[in-house]
């Protein structure tokens, strides 16, 4: 079994590296990106009986030390079962 | 002799600095604590978190280090009143830890600043700033590449309703929200901040000195 977590910014916390890149992109021409943040991707690969007790443990892993949340969101997908 | 702890993680660097000024320059009687142990701390007037890259600042500076063995000793330490204070990784460690509010992104510049800042007290009644008067001007060394504090608004009137703002930046280096350079908690025993009172107590700037004795004068009027 692997979950993918996402791990970005909170919208309410500026980027300097999305930002630094957007203002790139725009210079290279890509004027149709509005905005780019830049996040963290990782993979765990696990073993659960159930993807419903993986997906309880993933949760509280990125509440504990994956994601901080005072200024990080997280999201997960369990990809194969 | 008040006896001041100072705990080394895998990749802390500013240990032995911390070690020699406040054994040396301090008049501390200093003991080394390894991250992995878990000591009884109340013989300890004080804990160092000292500035590094603790655990190569994988994922986030200082979230590693916050889950040592060690740190749920210096969190009850702490809520008995226990002095704590984290220097630059040891800042971002205690916010990590939840000791302190807020938490330390990456510099807006995206640089890693190493230079002298200087730094407004806002409070002199905190155990740290007892000698220092309030809006006194501090030159102290930074270096590091994720010092922008950060917090919510709430959070932020939380920390002048409790007056929790120690010190803040003339000119801002990193992009810290209203200047912030240090904080304490609520009962002002946890201290964090991004500048380096321990590399500034002999050559060029002595002004770190005016924060560790404070502390000293205030630990000795306890005792």
């Amino acid at each position: 079994m692997k979950a993918r977590v996402h791990i970005f910014y909170k919208d309410s916390v500026f980027d300097p590296q999305g930002n630094t890149v957007g203002e790139s992109l725009s210079k290279m021409g890509f004027s149709k990106v509005k905005k780019v943040r830049i996040g963290r991707v990782i993979d765990l690969e696990m073993e659960y009986p159930s993807k419903e007790e993986a997906k309880r443990d993933v949760v509280k892993m990125c509440e504990k030390l994956l994601a901080n949340p005072v200024i990080e969101s997280f999201k997960y997908e369990i990809l194969e079962c | 002799m008040l006896k001041v702890g100072v705990i080394t993680f895998p990749g802390s660097n500013c240990d032995d600095d911390a070690i020699d000024t406040l054994k040396n320059i301090g008049g501390f009687e200093v003991e080394n604590l390894w991250h992995k142990d878990t000591p009884d701390l109340s013989s300890f007037s004080l804990i160092v978190l000292p500035g590094g890259f603790s655990y190569g600042d994988y994922l986030r500076c200082g979230a590693m280090a916050a889950c040592s063995p060690i740190m749920e000793k210096v969190k009850t330490f702490a809520s008995h009143g226990g002095f704590v204070i984290g220097i630059c990784n040891g800042f971002q460690i205690l916010c990590e830890a939840g000791l302190l509010p807020g938490a330390l992104a990456k510099n807006l510049s995206l640089n890693f600043i190493c230079r002298d800042v200087t730094l407004k007290i806002t409070h002199d009644n905190t155990p740290w700033t007892c000698e220092i008067k309030s809006l006194e001007e501090l030159t102290l060394p930074i270096a590091h590449g994720e010092g922008r504090f950060v917090i919510d608004e709430e959070g932020y009137q939380d920390l002048v309703k409790h007056q929790q703002i120690v010190m803040t930046y003339k000119n801002n280096p990193n992009g810290s929200l209203y200047d912030i350079a240090g904080i304490c908690n609520k009962t002002k025993n946890v201290l964090g901040l991004m500048p380096h009172p321990e590399r500034a107590t002999e050559l060029r700037t002595r002004d770190g000195l005016k924060i560790w004795s404070s502390l000293k004068t205030h630990l000795e009027k306890k005792v």
